[in-house]
């Protein structure tokens, strides 16, 4: 079964119910696919070791066949590749390695090469299997990695994938083929409003959905308030605790520390885990 | 008259962003507002802009199929680097990344590239000011075009204008978006959180800025959460050459502001008011310097 935890908004605390579940688990794939900023390692006690370096295809031009005849330029949907007087110049960090240009090349110019934007790292810790992607610092897309991710872990036992946050493409790459997802939010304004972001865009994908409320507060009714308007179920509430953030600062999760919590979370993977697989 | 553009960063999302961009709009002489955090942008809820003119944005295409003409030869399929199109020839759009390489294929012309709806770009007025905003359509690609959208509708706010100030919500993380809102900044402030993992986020925002070669200045947010952990990343930003501002407090402020549709500094006078408006003094302060060294 795969269990996606995503959340509109940042730092709502995806890791936290994502790694809570995954400690609770008997044996569990935890994939990190916020590959611009993974942190379920941290957790974890460190990256691991590496799997392999992604890479993804990247045009070039054999200069002494080509004729300057512009014609890659023009089909090229990215902008990756520009004609000059006396060169083909692209750019690598534009390009998606879509192979349309080599389809229109009337001289066969065009090669590609492979270009490595990020990394695969995998950590063990007692029943965790955590696979991480890394995006390389300077590298656009984030997209491949999450694909490559996929690839790699296959589609036996429990996943559980912790998403990026917003619901930009890299989100929709890690959701979509997901039995379940939980949506992570806070009871505040910003919470609320991307959390209805998060919500069209899961109804979109037509996958199953429920909520974890993170923070807890009882100020802003506003939230239980659309939820309920919504049908939405909420799963478990995490109370705005000083010691819960405290114990998250330093590294470690508070399933680690506060056992109540660790039978809270099994409750959630039983009840999860019983919505079935689609 | 040159405009000056301040971005705020994090790499780590919920650090509180939006929540130091809005104080500064509203301290700030004259500015032009622009959220870049296209697929969960907060900063219209704090400034209650009123809008005064909409476009939708179309970025890349998506591939159609005429199945009238279409013989399921399946050289469409093979030649999709993306796994877009099915066995039976239907295109999933989410999948699609609008390359056009199966229109060059097709035997039977039976494939066009129709224009497909990124988002919508919002113009708007704010008590501060103008304000560029958008909102992604769920599950786009081209965030980081949508982003340059903003961008480029923020600079012709401040030229129409006459402002010479742009201050910047950017998004959370390093890939795409994020490098499309940091491309022709004068710098770069980041907003920490005393974690391990906001430590890393933003040392990987560091590289980028580093990368791109922009100025940063980086400042700790709740740094009552961890105060060792806050020293740690001041000192490692110290050793980067990047700037190191006066911390913000763990303020109940901050949530009680939102919840009240305001800025903190509009909200009271507490320990993150007062401590916000030192940062925006010393971030103006800095940007001026930033943008001295680059015409001397």
């Amino acid at each position: 079964m795969r269990i996606a935890v995503a959340s509109g908004k940042g730092g709502t605390g995806k890791t936290t119910v994502a790694l809570g579940l995954a400690m609770v688990a008997e044996a569990v794939t935890l994939v990190d696919c916020d590959v611009e900023e993974p942190d379920d390692h941290i957790f974890l006690g460190g990256r691991g070791d590496l799997v392999e370096e992604v890479t993804i295809p990247v045009v070039r031009v054999d200069e002494t066949a080509c004729t300057l005849c512009g014609e890659c330029a023009r089909v090229c949907a990215y902008g990756a590749i520009a004609v000059l007087k006396d060169q083909v110049m692209v750019v690598d960090e534009m390009c998606h390695g879509c192979g349309a240009c080599g389809i229109v090349c009337p001289v066969d110019a065009i090669f590609e090469e492979r270009r490595r934007i990020g990394e695969v790292w995998l950590r063990e810790r007692g029943g965790i299997h955590l696979y991480t992607g890394f995006l390389d610092v300077g590298q656009p897309l984030a997209t491949p990695i999450i694909t490559r991710l996929k690839a790699l872990v296959g589609r036996e036992g429990l996943l559980i994938y912790d998403s990026p946050p917003g619901t930009a493409c890299p989100v929709v790459e890690t959701v979509r083929d997901a039995d379940h997802c939980i949506l992570v939010t806070e009871p505040t304004p910003f919470g609320l409003f991307d959390l209805t972001m998060a919500v069209d865009m899961i109804r979109e994908l037509d996958v199953p959905f429920d909520v974890v409320v993170n923070r807890d507060r009882d100020d802003f009714p506003d939230m239980d308030d659309y939820l309920r308007a919504e049908g939405i179920q909420v799963l478990m509430r995490i109370p705005d605790s000083m010691e819960i953030a405290r114990l998250y600062s330093r590294g470690v999760h508070f399933v680690e520390e506060m056992p109540e919590w660790r039978e809270r979370f099994s409750d959630l993977l039983v009840k999860v885990i019983g919505g079935g697989v689609r | 008259m040159t405009v000056k553009r301040l971005l705020v960063m994090s790499g780590k999302g919920g650090t509180g962003k939006t929540t130091v961009v809005a104080s500064f709009a509203a301290l700030a002489d004259r500015p032009v507002m622009a959220d870049c955090d296209v697929d969960a942008p907060d900063l219209h809820l704090v400034l209650d802009p009123d809008l005064v003119s909409s476009h939708i944005y179309h970025g890349l295409k998506v591939a159609q199929v005429d199945h009238e003409l279409c013989t399921l030869c399946g050289t469409c399929v093979s030649t999709c680097r993306f796994d877009a199109i099915s066995e039976d020839v239907h295109v999933d759009a989410i999948g699609c990344e609008g390359c056009g390489a199966c229109v060059l294929v097709c035997p039977e012309i039976a494939i066009t590239m129709a224009e497909r709806v990124t988002g919508e770009v919002y113009s708007s007025t704010t008590r501060f000011g103008p304000m560029a905003h958008a909102r992604l359509r769920a599950g786009e690609e081209a965030s980081g075009k949508l982003v340059m959208e903003v961008r480029k509708l923020a600079d012709d706010m401040a030229k129409e204008t006459g402002r010479t100030l742009e201050i910047i919500d950017g998004p959370p993380g390093i890939g795409c978006p994020a490098i499309s809102a940091l491309s022709g900044v004068d710098a770069l402030l980041i907003v920490a959180e005393p974690t391990l993992s906001g430590r890393q986020g933003m040392e990987r925002v560091v590289g980028l800025a580093q990368h791109f070669n922009i100025p940063a200045m980086a400042v700790v947010n709740r740094s009552d959460l961890n105060q060792v952990e806050a020293t740690t990343i001041e000192q490692w930003c110290r050793g980067q050459d990047v700037r190191v501002m006066d911390r913000l407090p763990y303020d109940d402020a901050a949530t009680d502001a939102m919840i009240a549709g305001t800025t903190v500094v509009e909200h009271g006078e507490g320990p993150l008011a007062k401590a916000l408006r030192t940062l925006w003094n010393d971030v103006c302060v800095a940007l001026d310097n930033y943008c001295q060294e680059v015409k001397g």
